[in-house]
């Protein structure tokens, strides 16, 4: 089984995480950092080769940097690496995102074998955090979407699995190729032990641009931030919130918040 | 003015809240118009309760795939009744979605299909100059933009964001008499989900309601433990408290981490973002992965024994102590407070 699992590089959010004017992330401010949600899809992907064989493709699309994001997944056991990287596509949206993704998907087929059957991502990017991407790159390759899933198997051609939301527990299934998209709780990431970070050099890392993709579907005109379909017009940062009483208890803590809390009507 | 179409939300033959706050927001940005999407001969009575509330317009798909296929029902009704509007000669200008997990991906898939911007997780909408403006929060609220979209806008909206006439969620009812309406406009979508594209929905199994307590993103005062409760049995505390205020309980990442409770309950950058009136929060040391998700709430209150915790800085109120006496004297206190006051 062929499976290509999508990863993003994201500031790490634990720490500070900056809005551009334009409405961009900074990615210039913040560490940089594999998403987890996506070492978590991995894992999904890792396990399902260890039972059905195949090859785990890693695709990206971002900037030059995004490259360490890629590595990270070789060492924990991916085959082979795809990025794409062009100028033109900064700023994109979701929907050129998808179109992007799609595009490369398509043109990731791993060597010998006719197609993917399987595109693994994270439910929802922590940064983003709108979880459109999953969906628009299902409905762009024409297949359906299991998301949000908290457990997967895949079984004589027909994936199931278990999507998680507040409202409740769906099962799911369908015949591959699919897309699916695993929640925090689908599986523990591995770590990289030493043989993965020094297997990882000799893997293939292929970085793919624009006019790589146009044969595979992708208009070159429609890509990036000048051409997206979602604007950003203003962008305004939160006032940060002023620290107000803090005591030691020295025995009446607790009475102390009751009154605090009753000067304010808030009991 | 164009068109805004609103897709409803329904549960067991009853339409949901949020759908009243869609069409309270569709009215401010156009002309709004119902799409609904029900099960064989679920329709009609769905369709008068909408008329109920004043809806004239409704198209109206009912499918056998509508709850056995994942999402794809939802986005062919959709895109038929947009399809129908501008060969009616309508301006679509607008499609609407609740920002739940099953919107959000039925917003997604029909901006493909149509190519058109998706504007996620709106707490607002307006018309400005003729463009629909909604207002986002970001980054777990430390930014709001303004988003616009190049041409039809689908906007998928928060669930009880929308204040209309001062309380959330309200539509006025208009004076419209059942009579009025005019019967739905049927979609047709069967033929085109026998194609496929849609997972098979084998099972629906609904979270069982938990007790009394309020949902964490709709809960006006929310308690949070933290690794500083120690145990599950120190993690009860901070229910024993939610309950008194009628409230949620929430969690650090560390104490979810750590098994104190389970992974639903978790506030922060990558859990759930909160802005009750009182955000109370019990040995959590406030790193910002926590912050971020909490720091929009109206009053916040931190117990914590480390004097340095930086949830101290974002605290309108803080005590160094440790919990386990702080606490039940809170609770103590509040009891007589109340009993006191009658």
């Amino acid at each position: 089984m062929n499976i290509v699992v999508l990863v993003k590089q994201v500031p790490d959010t634990y720490g500070e995480r900056t809005l551009r004017e334009d409405g961009r992330i900074d990615r210039e401010r913040g560490t940089p950092a594999l998403d987890e949600i996506d070492e978590r899809a991995l894992e999904v992907a890792l396990r399902l080769r260890e039972t059905a064989g195949g090859e785990v493709t890693v695709l990206t699309m971002g900037p030059p940097e995004a490259v360490v994001a890629l590595r990270k997944a070789l060492a924990m056991g991916a085959d082979r690496a795809v990025h794409v990287c062009d100028e033109a596509l900064a700023g994109s949206d979701a929907l050129q995102t998808a179109a992007v993704l799609a595009a490369a998907v398509r043109a990731t087929a791993a060597p010998g074998a006719a197609t993917f059957d399987l595109v693994v991502a994270g439910n929802e990017s922590t940064d983003g955090r709108t979880a459109a991407v999953p969906a628009m790159l299902a409905e762009r390759l024409g297949l359906p979407q299991l998301t949000f899933l908290g457990s997967v198997a895949v079984d004589a051609g027909i994936v199931t699995g278990l999507r998680i939301t507040p409202e409740g527990t769906t099962e799911l299934c369908a015949a591959l190729p699919a897309v699916i998209s695993v929640t925090e709780g689908s599986a523990q990431p591995r770590f990289p032990n030493f043989k993965g970070i020094m297997s990882a050099r000799s893997k293939p890392l292929t970085t793919l641009t624009l006019a790589d993709l146009a044969d595979h579907g992708l208009v070159e005109a429609e890509a990036g931030g000048a051409n997206s379909w979602s604007l950003v017009c203003t962008v305004t940062a939160r006032p940060a919130r002023a620290g107000g009483t803090v005591i030691s208890d020295d025995g009446t803590g607790g009475s102390r918040i009751a009154a605090f809390l009753a000067a304010a009507n808030l009991i | 003015m164009g068109r805004i179409l609103v897709l409803a939300e329904h549960n067991t033959g009853t339409l949901d809240t949020v759908t009243r706050e869609l069409l309270a927001a569709a009215a401010r940005l156009g002309e709004p118009a119902v799409v609904l999407l029900t099960g064989p001969g679920a329709g009609p009575a769905l369709a008068g309760q909408l008329a109920g509330w004043g809806v004239t317009d409704v198209y109206l798909a009912e499918s056998t795939y509508a709850g056995t296929r994942l999402t794809t029902p939802a986005v062919a009704a959709l895109e038929a009744a947009v399809r129908l509007a501008r060969a009616a000669g309508a301006e679509v200008s607008g499609v609407l979605i609740a920002g739940t997990i099953d919107g959000r991906e039925v917003a997604a898939r029909l901006c493909v299909r149509l190519t058109a911007g998706l504007i996620s997780d709106a707490v607002d909408a307006r018309l400005r100059d003729g463009v629909i403006v909604a207002t986002v929060p970001v980054l777990g609220g430390a930014y709001t933009v303004e988003a616009v979209a190049k041409g039809l806008a689908v906007v998928t909206v928060r669930p009880h964001s929308i204040v209309a006439d001062g309380i959330p969620g309200s539509v006025p009812d208009r004076d419209v008499p059942g009579g009025t309406v005019t019967a739905p406009i049927r979609l047709e979508i069967d033929a085109e989900l026998e194609r496929g594209r849609g997972a098979e929905i084998v099972a629906v199994h609904p979270r069982p309601a938990s007790g009394i307590r309020p949902g964490l993103t709709e809960a006006s005062v929310v308690v949070s433990g933290g690794r500083g409760l120690g145990s599950d049995e120190g993690f009860g505390l901070a229910g024993d408290l939610a309950d008194l205020f009628g409230g949620a309980v929430g969690a650090s990442r560390a104490a979810v981490e750590a098994g104190l409770c389970e992974p639903g309950l978790q506030v922060g950058q990558t859990g759930a973002t909160v802005t009750p009136e009182l955000y109370i929060a019990l040995g959590i040391s406030g790193a910002i992965q926590h912050r971020a998700g909490m720091q929009g709430a109206g009053t916040i209150i931190a117990v914590n024994k480390d004097a340095d915790a930086p949830i101290f800085a974002v605290a309108d109120f803080g005590v160094v102590g440790d919990v386990f006496t702080v606490v039940p004297q809170l609770i103590e206190a509040v009891v007589a407070h109340r009993a006191a006051a009658g």
